[in-house]
């Protein structure tokens, strides 16, 4: 009972927790549009701060050159260097051959947010910032469910010491019973008997019972076949997953650390199907001129020299009967990416942390709300739902739970 | 339906009612242990396999194989891993035309849809389009360039070629129909630096005498202006000329509507034909000719409409009818189209439409679809064998295999000094060349089209070439001496000759659009005419005859198969014939007369044998509605080095393609071909159940818009009631999205598009001939063609059956219906499924899930439709099918968002539901709804004539939400609506447009009712 208790109590905490953080994280992000931009487009290469790193530090750099020129430089660095503009050739020339990514398709809007949070950011005092993707919160609810599964085992234990308890018990029992009917034991015999011997010969009586060996086969058959149904459920299950990778990337260092947006790298993750593992070009952003002389960096330079992509090895496989699409559950659903795939930002080897199993799946669309806010295609579903009296829909409201969903 | 006398039926085992076809209209599955070859599996064997199945589960068990995930080393900027792009392209092959948009997956093509943008093609796509992706990844394709039978490189090919070009005097270049502008200056650069070069170009399929009477031009055809249509054996709506166009027109003219103030007049089709074609089954009226008659049969529909001509009269049924119906519309809104390759019947013919005021309106402006010059080729193969050509080209050309001089062009090739071929693999001519310099397909290739004049269209590649090949215009330029860039060739003739203008985005536009074309819109002149009539008539009445009782050869094209360029392409061989539903084969089809004449029975070999000619051996189709005392067989078969599926597939008769009207003798061999023709119609029968098509004809429809259909009764304790008033369901809910079909049965012409559409983008496996006969087709999408004809009064047909075989199968008329995955809300499969492994979702779909299904087969036993299908064999991986699904290259047609399905699972249409996922998504990314008709499903996308329109049945803007509200009171049916099982697909009654007074003699009175029949339901009522 005291454990129940124990575990409604952590959830109803963890609830709280995430419900705390859920509402000031999204009070934050209003706020920081900019620090939002700047995290996942340019932080990858700028510090906000006076640090060099790929490019130049961006402390004051609305003093070094206006607004207009900022956002032209921007929008379309290459063709300004190619103009012939003064500063953007002076500015090419201190970093060749490293030159701007363009962000064309950023408004203005978004630039002068960016430009407004440096500004900010170093006007203000060292602030602390929030971990990348959102993990902290998402790791709560990660434990939470750690938990549960913690304590289902702990309840396991304790049916089964409860139930080698009572085993003994009844073992005892049937001893003090054949002692009764086989022996006085009142008699001088019993008495001369030495424990060992008794002992034994209660056990050779009890090995020749059949009720007993009847019960010792049946529990040996049920422990083995729970112990196959077991093996054969974890077939195909590889929780835990961490094989060793043909360059020691290390998304602790990356996300962890340096806090570099997952879109930067998976970049299909709003997009489509696959999240993509990066193409080498991707890494080359960077690694142009950071840590080059790194033995796994130059594995990378032999793969572009040879022209031979690298073969990385796969963690998260489902099987091809099922269809998963991270632009559904990231871009629409709105997920962050530590809710399958665990706290990656501090996995020195990435590792498969959820089972990625059906039944897995579809726990969480049986849990899940539907993220319908500011989308029209959800708007009839809404309404239809919200007729049934029913305030939260669940994505198995929606038919989440249809085998076409994912079959097909 | 319920109300005539017609008698509806798939084949002639049906109207027999023949034992193996009763026995197996009752069972779902055939006996398996027909065709197999003995064998069978040994307790040792089985002990073996069991063995090692079971070491090699728990091996597999231990630990899971490495997979690898390899990344882009540069990505390019707009592929991104699992996002398909699209690329607008061209299909051209010959002087078949279609605009295109090619689906990419990861850089490779995977599926063709039809581009909307294209003023010709308008969107739709036929089969031969839809397979050509499959035959881009052909493994027998040529890896490289060949010289003498073996493997060489491209340099040393060029300098060999090059330097024999130099020497040579009479250099011969032989095409087929070339299309493109910009190649054509190519040929006309080689020509510059090689002057003795003759461009002679041909068609396999060819339509010379039809070009001769215009100038040498083809004339362009618009039927959808023509209020009364009059085809004299042209078969335009399944193999003449542009058939993909022409079936657009003429549906056009077909669409009735049955809403407040639509459409319900109809274009009159008539129909003169020897053979059972397409344009045959989709007439109003049918009458059948000789081709012996088919001369006299144009001169005197010419007298009957006040033309003069000297020759005989034929009496053909309905031919004065027609001539009437001609005489009485408005001129220039009738066409009269032959498909004669006879010059002076062509005359005739354009006699015929000048009387009647056609020149301008319903034949206006030229086409180039066919350039071929009879003559021309004629002059070649007669100089080729008396050893006057020293070098001779060819591209996209094989005149070894389909020329009529095939033989006499084999036997020449090695005398001459230089012989190369463009081919893609070393077939019939090429193999006799020395060099072959292999072209690459047009997926992979840069190009032009100019289908009309004024009318452009890019070919773009959408993969890089896959082996090592080279486009055949490189190959021209290089050998003449100029930089071999075809890429910039074409770009600078685009702006010098089409855009004019340097303008690089006008160029972009045109790659992005697929298409310029500056002509859309305009109506272009008549085209001329060249002839003399009386010189023409005179030949008509010498060649024609208008009584003949001999034994008649025709050669005809057949829809998916065409001339046989395409013929190792498995899908194609594999889609069943629309009239005949036979895949696999060509044969000899004789109408039931006939074969009793004969003495010949279905799949009896016969010995067909003309004067002068080689004899070949063909097995017997007996096809209702041919004329009798003729003798067809189809062109496209017979190949001999195409690849593993075409080889040794029927037999060639590209030799007797000029012999269609000569005598032919016909002689039992006394043998019966092995297994019999592989012919799909009547498996997966819908057994004796009435309402399935429901027809009327156009006066009674003008009447009442719900003429022709059927409102079953159930009989209760209070009467009788419909259907749905008695249901023992509870129904699905579907209140966001209810996706359905309707098909308009007045617009389907049986083409089949849409099965090899399906067939692409469902990963549908190919059989074999094999598996078809021990009906296993896999096909998700059949098109069900039924004949229809009076049925006779019961005392006589049960004393004379022979005879009413013969009546019923003389001329009948013909129904397509699609015929798929009905989606039922009251679901049959569903409920004997007892996996759960097919459901039912809130959206409307009958879901299959394939990774549950055991293979119990319960549920395509309980499916009314039988539209579900099982697999047998691992069709992917098993020898016994050597087809695309087997090799590595085969497979990169697979749609990746599509399963393959394993042995054992059924499976069956899903409604596309990839599609309809993907369509959802994109609209939830977008944060909007899903557009009006946003989704399609790939047999609706790729239907050229609008018969297929699939939708949101809730969305009120949608098409199928309108076309619904205008019919429920009128066309709209479901089929076998007596069981209540509510299909989300809906059917529109089929409009004949015939008299009233015709259609007396089928719905004979109306409401009186067959004696059988009336019988049946008065026992209901009770």
């Amino acid at each position: 009972m005291i454990k129940r208790a124990l575990s409604y109590f952590l959830w109803a905490a963890t609830a709280i927790v995430l419900t705390i953080w859920s509402s000031t994280s999204s009070f934050a992000q209003d706020s920081a549009k900019g620090e939002k931009l700047f995290t996942q487009n340019c932080a990858s290469c700028h510090n906000v701060g006076e640090q060099k790193l790929i490019g130049p530090g961006l402390k004051g750099v609305d003093t070094r050159h206006d607004e207009a020129w900022l956002i032209k430089w921007i929008k379309n660095p290459a063709g300004m260097v190619a103009s012939g503009d003064e500063a953007a050739v002076k500015l090419y020339d201190q970093f060749k051959p490293t030159m701007m990514t363009a962000f064309g398709s950023m408004s203005d809007d978004d630039i002068k947010s960016i430009l407004a949070y440096i500004k900010e950011k170093n006007a203000a005092p060292e602030p602390t910032t929030g971990p990348t993707g959102g993990g902290g919160g998402q790791a709560v609810a990660a434990a939470a469910g750690d938990q549960s599964s913690g304590f289902f085992s702990v309840v396991l234990v304790a049916l089964l010491v409860v139930m080698i308890l009572m085993l003994a018990a009844l073992l005892g029992i049937l001893g003090v019973l054949n002692r009764l009917s086989s022996v006085d034991p009142n008699s001088p015999e019993a008495e001369k008997i030495p424990f060992f011997a008794r002992l034994k010969e209660n056990a050779g009586k009890l090995g020749n019972s059949p009720a007993f060996r009847t019960g010792a086969l049946l529990l040996f058959v049920l422990l083995a076949g729970k112990a196959t149904l077991d093996g054969m459920y974890g077939i195909g299950i590889h929780q835990g997953y961490a094989p060793k990778q043909p360059i020691a990337f290390s998304h602790k260092l990356h996300a962890g650390e340096y806090k570099i947006d997952c879109n930067y790298c998976h970049t299909g993750v709003n997009k489509g199907k696959q999240a993509n593992i990066p193409s080498a070009n991707i890494c080359m952003n960077c690694h142009n001129s950071v840590k080059a002389s790194s033995p796994e960096i130059q594995k990378i330079y032999r793969a572009i020299e040879k022209d031979q992509p690298i073969e990385w090895i796969r963690v998260h496989n489902l099987p091809d009967l099922a269809y998963f699409n991270h632009s559904q559950h990231v871009n629409v659903g709105g997920l962050q990416c530590q809710q399958c795939h665990g706290e990656v930002q501090t996995m020195e080897v990435i590792e498969q942390r959820s089972t990625l199993t059906m039944g897995w799946c579809i726990d969480c669309h049986r849990k899940t709300n539907v993220n319908s806010k500011d989308n029209k295609y959800y708007d009839k579903l809404v309404e239809l739902h919200a007729s049934k009296g029913v305030k939260e829909m669940k994505v198995a409201d929606i038919g989440g739970l249809e085998c076409s969903k994912c079959h097909y | 339906m319920e109300n005539t006398t017609k008698r509806y039926w798939r084949g002639l085992e049906e109207l027999r009612n023949d034992p193996e076809f009763v026995k197996n209209s009752h069972r779902e599955f055939a006996d398996a242990s027909d065709i197999t070859d003995g064998g069978g599996t040994y307790r040792r064997d089985f002990l073996k396999m069991l063995g090692f199945g079971v070491a090699a589960v728990s091996l597999a068990a231990c630990e899971a194989p490495v997979k690898k995930v390899i990344p882009y080393l540069n990505k390019p900027v707009d592929v991104e891993p699992g996002v398909a792009n699209y690329y607008a392209s061209s299909f051209v092959d010959g002087g078949e035309y279609c605009s295109v948009l090619v689906k990419t997956r990861e850089g490779r093509p995977i599926f063709i849809e039809g581009n909307p943008l294209s003023g010709i093609s308008q969107g739709g796509v036929g089969t031969r389009v839809h397979a050509s992706v499959l035959s881009l990844y052909d493994n027998e394709k040529l890896k490289e360039p060949h010289k003498g039978g073996k493997k060489t490189e491209w340099e040393t090919l060029d300098k060999e070629v090059a330097a024999a070009l130099a020497k040579s005097q009479n250099i011969r270049l032989v095409t087929g129909t070339v299309l493109s502008p910009t190649t054509k200056a190519v040929i006309e650069a080689f020509k510059a630096k090689y002057p003795s070069t003759v461009h002679v170009s041909y068609d396999p399929a060819s339509a010379y005498g039809l070009t001769q009477v215009h100038g040498g031009q083809l004339p362009a055809f618009d039927f959808s202006k023509a209020k009364v249509i009059v085809s004299l054996d042209a078969d335009f709506l399944g193999t003449w000329i542009s058939p993909d166009e022409f079936a657009k027109q003429w549906a056009a003219g077909r669409k009735v509507s049955s809403g407040k103030g639509g459409n319900r007049q109809m274009s009159r089709h008539y129909d003169f034909s020897s053979i059972m074609s397409l344009t045959a089954s989709n007439a109003d009226y049918r009458g059948r000719l000789k081709p012996s008659q088919l001369g006299l049969v144009a001169s005197t529909l010419l007298k009957l409409i006040g033309g003069s001509a000297s020759t005989a009269d034929v009496k053909v049924e309905f031919l004065e009818k027609a001539a009437k119906d001609l005489k009485a519309a408005a001129p220039g809104s009738t066409l009269v189209v032959s498909g004669s390759n006879d010059a002076n019947v062509q005359a005739v013919v354009a006699e015929i439409n000048k009387l009647l005021g056609n020149y301008g309106t319903t034949i206006a402006g030229t086409a180039n679809y066919k350039q071929g010059n009879d003559d021309a080729f004629n002059t070649f193969a007669t100089e080729l064998k008396a050893g006057k050509v020293d070098a001779v080209i060819f591209y996209g050309a094989n005149p070894v295999y389909n020329s009529p001089r095939g033989k006499e062009i084999a036997e020449a090739l090695p005398n001459v000094k230089l012989s190369v071929s463009f081919a893609d693999r070393a077939e019939e001519t090429a193999s006799l060349c020395q060099y072959i310099a292999p072209d690459s397909h047009f997926l992979e290739s840069w190009g032009d089209a100019e289908p009309k004049p004024g009318y452009f269209s890019i070919i773009q590649p959408t993969i890089s070439t896959i082996f090592n090949t080279r486009q055949a215009q490189s190959s021209l330029l290089t050998w003449a001496g100029q930089n071999g860039d075809f890429y910039e060739f074409l770009k600078k003739n685009w702006a010098a000759t089409i855009l004019k203008t340097n303008s690089k985005e006008a160029w972009n536009k045109a790659v992005y659009d697929g298409v310029f074309e500056p002509a859309k819109g305009t109506t272009p002149a008549a085209p001329s005419t060249t002839y003399d009539l009386l010189t023409a008539l005179g030949k008509v009445s010498g060649t024609y005859r208008a009584n003949s009782d001999k034994l008649e050869f025709i050669a005809y094209e057949k829809v998916g198969m065409g001339t046989g360029s395409q013929a190792n392409n498995p899908w194609l061989q594999e889609f069943p014939d629309p009239i005949s539903k036979a895949c696999w084969d060509n044969y000899a089809t004789l109408s039931q007369k006939t074969a009793e004449k004969l003495n010949v029975k279905q799949n009896d070999v016969v010995k067909l044998e003309i004067a002068g000619k080689e004899a070949i051996e063909l097995p017997v189709l007996i096809q209702p509605g041919q004329v009798n005392d003729t003798v067809g067989v189809a062109i496209g078969y017979g190949r001999t080095k195409a690849g593993k599926a075409a080889d040794g597939v029927g037999k060639n008769v590209f030799p007797w393609i000029n012999a269609t009207g000569a005598d032919i003798t016909v002689t039992p061999t006394g043998s019966t071909y092995k297994w019999g023709i592989a012919q799909t119609q009547t498996h997966n029968t819908v057994m004796a159940r009435e309402s399935v098509v429901q027809e009327t004809v156009l006066a009674k429809y003008q009447e009442n818009a719900q003429a022709g259909r059927f409102f079953p009764k159930v009989a209760t304790s209070e009467g009788a009631k419909a259907p749905n008033d008695i249901t023992l369901w509870n129904g699905h809910k579907k209140n966001n999205h209810s996706w359905g079909m309707v098909i308009d049965l007045n617009l389907c012409t049986g083409c089949g598009a849409c099965v090899v559409a399906c067939q692409s983008e469902n990963n549908v496996p190919v059989v074999g001939r094999k598996e078809v006969v021990m009906r296993r087709e896999m096909h998700w999408i059949r098109i069900d063609r039924y004949y229809s004809s009076v049925q006779p009064k019961e005392d006589e047909s049960v004393f004379q059956e022979l005879k009413t075989l013969e009546l019923a199968s003389e001329n009948p008329e013909v129904v397509f219906q699609p015929m798929m995955c009905q989606h039922c809300s009251n679901a049959p499969c569903e409920t004997v499924c007892p996996v759960l492994a097919t459901t039912h979702s809130n959206e409307g779909l009958n879901q299959m899930t394939y990774n549950r299904c055991i293979g119990t087969r319960y549920c395509a036993n309980n499916c009314p439709y039988k539209v579900r299908r099982f697999n047998w064999f691992k069709y992917f991986d098993e020898d016994q099918f050597p087809y695309h699904f087997n090799n590595d290259l085969g497979k990169m047609v697979i749609n990746p968002e599509v399963t393959v399905r394993s042995r054992g699972v059924m499976e069956k249409c899903s409604f596309c539901v990839q599609r309809i996922q993907a369509g959802k998504l994109s609209a939830k990314r977008e944060r909007r709804s899903l557009y009006a008709n946003e989704v399609k499903a790939a047999c609706s996308a790729s239907c050229a004539t609008g018969a297929i329109v699939f939708g949101d049945m809730n969305n009120p803007e949608s098409d199928i939400f309108k076309i619904l509200a205008d019919e429920k009171e009128g066309r709209a049916f479901t089929m076998l609506e007596e069981i209540n099982v509510l299909p989300q697909v809906n059917y529109l009654t089929k409009i004949r447009n015939k008299d009233e007074a015709d259609a007396q003699a089928i719905h004979k009175g109306g409401h009186e009712k067959p004696k059988k029949e009336a019988h049946k339901h008065e026992k209901e009522h009770a």
